[in-house]
């Protein structure tokens, strides 16, 4: 195999909204067939970044091009290979839900009869095929979301941008759609993914970039992340301070970190080093458990709630 | 390559590229038309019924003629022009807004390779269509009541298109600029209701002053359509301003034309502003 291809490149993307900067300054490559995570709080700047990739804003500056296209000026070929599941649920109320599927495979030029097939197909997968004719306005929002997400494959695209595609999404809704992603991954569909769902981004992801006020703040494989910047395991305990010095004293190297009334401490030694000091010190309500890219994000984007 | 640097709006004003997709978005707007027809037709039937019935006979008994003509045929053909006015001008600002603000139906077609551009080309030809639809709907009744005097009377069809168009893209502006729904309210009751009554509609604008005619002549848009209207329609026109009829639809024809252009170019341009910002 020779070197990967890139599919998506930005250099220096700034993007401003008056004087507000949305994106800051952002580089990032992503290559054929890679599963790339976009993670950060509300209003980190995830959803403008992908609205830049299929032209729906236009940069402020710098350099952004999918599959070799730039997307100041070659808007048209762009949108002809990307399929986009956006956040806002945009699916038109005035049709039924077949309709929907084809009258969007009709923007992109496709057959009439070749529009219905897919339609079908897609249905088919989503297990909406019962929802067939009815009108938009008669779908659950799990139902909604996941014809947003079969619109958008509807054009068989190369390029897949779902943002967040699985929120308020039912367990096994949820897993239909990542069954989807992991099979569209086998085409060799190059996807990018916003979501506020770790477990969703360490199942899906081979890679992670982390956003945060329009910056990107770190990025790698979920793995390597939890590795680097939370260790191994963390031990929850109720918060005390008269533990605490025992505590220190036992893990001098560990992470502290106190979360309203719990304590965690986090250590990258090797498994069973908490089970031992537990052994000595019985105590209450204690958890043990294996560290997560949900630690990595609050460790770097901190635990203050955004607003929008 | 050259340095990133800031660039200009990408929005700056500029002649709009559309290809053939621009009929994709007006087919999706007339398949849901046509799925809901009757609702549709209803009332642009209704209407004008309701206003010969009201007016024509009604009102038109006590009236002896109008110009030589009985006042039920004098506003017929001003039914027509009202609805290419209205059916133009309700499209492209209620029937636009809904769909570019509440159902996000721009923001789903320019995903797909339909630029902004197409999307308010076609809302505009749909517009146009509408205003041609009720047109010809009003067309009817008024054969069916006798009051067609002129062979011309086809070239309502084209006429309702292009006066349709002028409508449809001068309310497109509206909705490039409304912060909500309800700003409708101001072109509907200080444009569109002074032109339902002041356009040569329901009397003659020759018994108003010269210098109110000049004002309608010049910057009321329903003016021009009512006298092409009534010229295809009844064969004959009011000699507004004293001009003779040749000349008199000859600007007309100009009037509509430049300011068809005008307010289609500087629609699309509003809206791709609003959009794509």
């Amino acid at each position: 195999m020779g070197s990967p291809e890139v599919l998506i490149e930005a250099q220096d993307i700034i993007k401003m909204y008056d004087d507000f900067i949305a994106v800051d300054g952002i580089s990032f490559k992503v290559y054929k067939g890679e599963c790339v995570g976009f993670l950060g709080p509300n209003g980190a700047g995830k959803t403008t970044t992908v609205r830049m990739m299929y032209c729906f804003l236009p940069p402020t500056s710098g350099v952004l091009k999918i599959a070799g296209l730039d997307v100041t000026s070659q808007c048209r070929e762009i949108k002809s290979l990307v399929g986009v599941a956006p956040q806002e649920e945009n699916l038109d109320p005035d049709f039924t839900v077949i309709k929907n599927l084809t009258v969007y495979a009709r923007y992109f030029d496709i057959s009439r009869i070749e529009a219905l097939e897919r339609a079908d197909e897609q249905l088919r997968f989503f297990q909406l095929e019962e929802k067939r004719d009815v009108p938009i306005a008669a779908l659950s929002t799990g139902m909604k979301r996941r014809l947003i997400f079969a619109r958008a494959l509807i054009n068989q695209p190369q390029i897949l941008l779902l943002d967040e595609p699985t929120t308020g999404l039912d367990p096994q809704a949820r897993h239909l759609a990542w069954d989807e992603v992991r099979d569209l991954k086998k085409k060799r569909v190059t996807i990018i993914l916003t979501t506020h769902y770790m477990d969703e981004a360490a199942a899906l992801c081979d890679r992670i970039l982390i956003i945060d006020r329009g910056k990107i703040i770190e990025e790698g494989k979920p793995a390597e992340l939890v590795k680097k910047h939370v260790g191994e395991e963390v031990l929850e305990v109720d918060y005390d301070e008269n533990l605490l010095p025992s505590l220190k004293e036992a893990f001098p190297e560990g992470d502290f970190e106190r979360l309203g009334d719990r304590l965690q401490i986090f250590t990258d030694k090797p498994h069973g080093v908490f089970e031992g000091y537990l052994k000595e010190h019985p105590m209450q309500n204690v958890t043990i458990r294996t560290a997560n890219l949900e630690d990595v994000f609050l460790k770097l984007t901190g635990r203050g709630l955004r607003e929008e | 390559m050259t340095a990133p640097g800031i660039r200009k709006s990408p929005a700056r004003f500029s002649l709009p590229k559309l290809t053939y997709r621009v009929g994709k978005v007006w087919q999706r707007n007339f398949d849901v038309f046509t799925k809901t027809a009757t609702v549709n037709f209803l009332p642009s039937l209704l209407e004008p019924i309701l206003y010969l019935l009201a007016f024509g006979y009604g009102l038109g008994s006590f009236i002896p003629s109008i110009q030589g003509i009985s006042y039920i045929r004098f506003i017929a053909p001003s039914l027509v022009a009202i609805a290419i006015m209205t059916g133009a001008f309700y499209e492209c600002t209620f029937g636009s807004f809904v769909r570019m603000y509440y159902q996000k139906t721009f923001d789903a077609i320019i995903a797909t390779p339909i630029s902004v551009e197409e999307v308010v080309a076609g809302e505009l030809l749909w517009g146009a269509t509408r205003a041609t639809i009720n047109a010809t709907i009003v067309l009817a009744v008024i054969a069916i009541f006798g009051l067609i005097s002129s062979p011309l009377f086809l070239f309502v069809l084209p006429l309702s298109f292009f006066g349709g168009l002028m409508f449809a893209s001068i309310a497109m502006c509206f909705t490039a600029a409304a912060p909500n729904i309800d700003f409708f309210n101001y072109p509907s009751f200080l444009f569109l209701t002074p032109m339902l009554f002041l356009c040569d509609t329901f009397f003659p604008l020759t018994s108003l002053p010269k210098i109110a005619q000049a004002v309608a002549m010049a910057v009321l848009p329903l003016t021009h359509i009512v006298n092409i209207t009534r010229a295809v329609v009844s064969g004959r026109v009011d000699l507004i301003l004293g001009l003779n009829p040749t000349m008199l639809l000859l600007i007309s024809l100009a009037w509509v034309i430049v300011v068809t252009v005008f307010f289609f170019i500087l629609s699309i341009n509003l809206m791709k502003k609003r959009l794509v910002s």
